[in-house]
């Protein structure tokens, strides 16, 4: 459904996607993986033909460049943040991206009451929380049925409550035959969406891996998610490697596979190297993954000194 | 929770469907900017002091000697080309070079372009919209003018009220296209509507001033006056409304008499050239840089 070829794309002399190659057949669900400036969001925008590339990438069969336009409609795209006319009313927003897919404006208000938005037609964008934004999103992306979804980062901005409802909602959604491209920084998503992880590097797509696999080489029991200012987080990799742990630099932290008799050991790790953790949170590993939700089993309060 | 298990495994109905037509994308698009327009505070704003200046100018010119007076043409109609000449570049540079650009310093185009529409539907789109919101400013503008008036009993040539209409139309739109181009050149709104405020500053008083000056100090013939002329668009719409309102372009001094003596009846056809030029140029410049940039 979705086939990229030795894709590249610069930013002037910095490499965003390096000769990227990957390939969705239908009703695949793959994840983009890896560390702000890996190259996820890029190679997202490069599928969606809103950037210039090099190589060739098609949707359906048809040429994301030279058939950009019917390439689109097959595809229904949620950004990390709608950013849309926030004086918009919900209805008209909905009517408005419909029109643009051909559909009539009564089936595009239809798809409101599909996302739990019914009874929220009349409020304007604006008044929308974050979760019920990203609702209206997912709503929009599902008008005309596309066969192909895409999803960048689509619960960065959401709490942990707004988070599992809206991975919930997607949940419903991966077993209905669509082919799923998204960009995650969070285990959990990753472990309840993905058949397949692309674990992406500067650029590169390092490796491919069933997710059952991806999730196993992250440790067993739990992942702890710790959130770092940026300025110590090169230090904490290091004095967690010390300590005997095994973790890896994602978004703004770092994830630490941990079992269960340690999953304090990290922050004993960070206390003793005078490093700050901001916020964590604990992801309970389930190797079942899509058979049930993942469990968020702590969130603590921000600015929290270890 | 909600949970959207109803999408079931279906056939994709999107697998067959084709893309809405070129038209309709457009049309869509527009009618989306015009009614941002409408709801927006410039355009309260513009019309506003179109009329009140406008009814200002009016009153003014028509006190000064009636409705005939200067050379044979309007008073009314000198006063108010004079009034276009400020406000309608104003407009319309400051309204195309805030869309685009805007919207790219917002997300907004990003999202719109990852729907299936071409990026010269959601440009071409965007200016038939702010046209139409422009169209609808200056009709208010000059209808409420020429009401008044009629009602005063000031007399007024409807036939020159409706030229001066066209011809601000005209620039308007050129002055859009222009706006626009710079709308998708620059990378920030305020920077986008700072060169607008600029380019019209230029235009309005700048070109003026350096074509005398250049006149004077290069020694200029007359029909290089003429053609330097020709390149602003606000010049081509000055003499093409005192031509058309009075058929005679002698108060713009030797190069007006030069004008008519030489082009005589041609000169509608070259003005109108000279402003069909500046319509559609930029638009076309402005659409190949926004298909070759990123919208990020």
């Amino acid at each position: 459904m979705i086939r990229i070829e030795h894709v590249t794309k610069k930013f002037g002399r910095t490499v965003a996607v390096d000769d990227a190659c990957l390939t969705l057949p239908p009703g695949d669900s793959v994840a983009l993986w890896g560390a702000n400036g890996a190259g996820k969001t890029t190679l997202i925008r490069c599928v969606l033909g809103l950037l210039r590339f090099r190589g060739r990438i098609h949707v359906g069969g048809l040429d994301v460049r030279r058939s950009g336009k019917a390439a689109r409609l097959l595809i229904g795209y949620v950004p990390q943040e709608l950013g849309f006319y926030d004086d918009l009313g919900v209805a008209e927003a909905v009517r408005f991206f419909g029109r643009l897919k051909g559909l009539r404006s009564t089936d595009a208000e239809a798809s409101l009451a599909g996302v739990g938005l019914t009874g929220h037609e009349s409020k304007r964008i604006r008044e929308l929380s974050g979760g019920m934004k990203q609702r209206l999103a997912l709503a929009i992306a599902l008008l005309g049925d596309p066969a192909v979804l895409v999803l960048d980062e689509v619960t960065a901005s959401l709490d942990a409550v707004g988070r599992a409802e809206f991975v919930s909602m997607l949940r419903g959604l991966s077993g209905s035959g669509r082919t799923m491209l998204f960009a995650s920084h969070r285990v959990e998503e990753v472990a309840t969406l993905a058949e397949r992880v692309a674990v992406l590097d500067r650029g590169r797509i390092d490796r491919v891996v069933p997710c059952r696999d991806f999730v196993a080489s992250l440790g067993h029991g739990a992942v702890l998610h710790l959130v770092l200012p940026a300025h110590v987080r090169e230090r904490a990799m290091l004095s967690l490697k010390a300590g005997g742990f095994t973790p890896r630099m994602n978004g703004v932290g770092v994830l630490v596979p941990v079992s269960s008799e340690q999953k304090a050991g990290p922050f004993r790790v960070l206390a003793e190297a005078s490093i700050r953790v901001d916020d964590f949170e604990l992801v309970a590993l389930d190797h079942g993954m899509n058979a049930s939700e993942p469990r968020v089993s702590n969130r603590h309060a921000k600015e929290q000194r270890s | 929770m909600t949970t959207i298990a109803s999408w079931a495994p279906v056939e994709r109905k999107s697998a067959v469907a084709k893309p809405p037509s070129f038209a309709r994308n457009v049309l869509t698009v527009s009618r989306r900017e015009l009614r941002d327009a409408v709801r927006s505070r410039w355009f309260l704003l513009y019309t506003l002091a179109f009329a009140v200046l406008g009814l200002a100018v009016s009153f003014v010119s028509a006190a000064g000697g009636g409705g005939v007076g200067l050379s044979g043409f309007g008073r009314t109609t000198a006063g108010l080309i004079n009034l276009v000449l400020l406000v309608v570049p104003l407009m319309a540079l400051t309204a195309g070079s805030a869309s685009i650009a805007s919207d790219r310093e917002r997300g907004m185009l990003a999202y719109l372009l990852a729907q299936p529409l071409s990026r010269t539907e959601v440009l071409l789109g965007k200016y038939v919209g702010l046209a139409c919101s422009l169209l609808a400013s200056l009709s208010l503008g000059l209808g409420v003018c020429a009401g008044v008036l009629a009602w005063r009993g000031l007399a007024t040539h409807p036939a020159s009220v409706l030229w001066l209409a066209a011809l601000s139309f005209a620039l308007a739109l050129g002055m859009l296209s222009l706006g626009m181009l710079i709308s998708v050149l620059a990378r920030r709104a305020s920077v986008a509507v700072g060169t607008a405020i600029f380019v019209w500053l230029a235009l309005v008083f700048v070109t003026d001033l350096a074509i005398m000056a250049g006149a004077i100090a290069l020694r200029l013939r007359i029909e290089e006056l003429l053609a330097l002329s020709l390149a602003n668009p606000l010049q081509v719409f000055k003499m093409w409304s005192l031509h058309a309102v009075d058929a005679s372009l002698d108060v713009l001094g030797p190069a007006g008499l030069y004008a008519t003596e030489e082009f005589g009846r041609t000169l509608h056809a070259i003005f109108g050239a000279c402003l069909a030029v500046w319509i559609v140029l930029p638009l076309v410049v402005a659409s190949v840089v926004f298909s070759r940039r990123s919208p990020l």
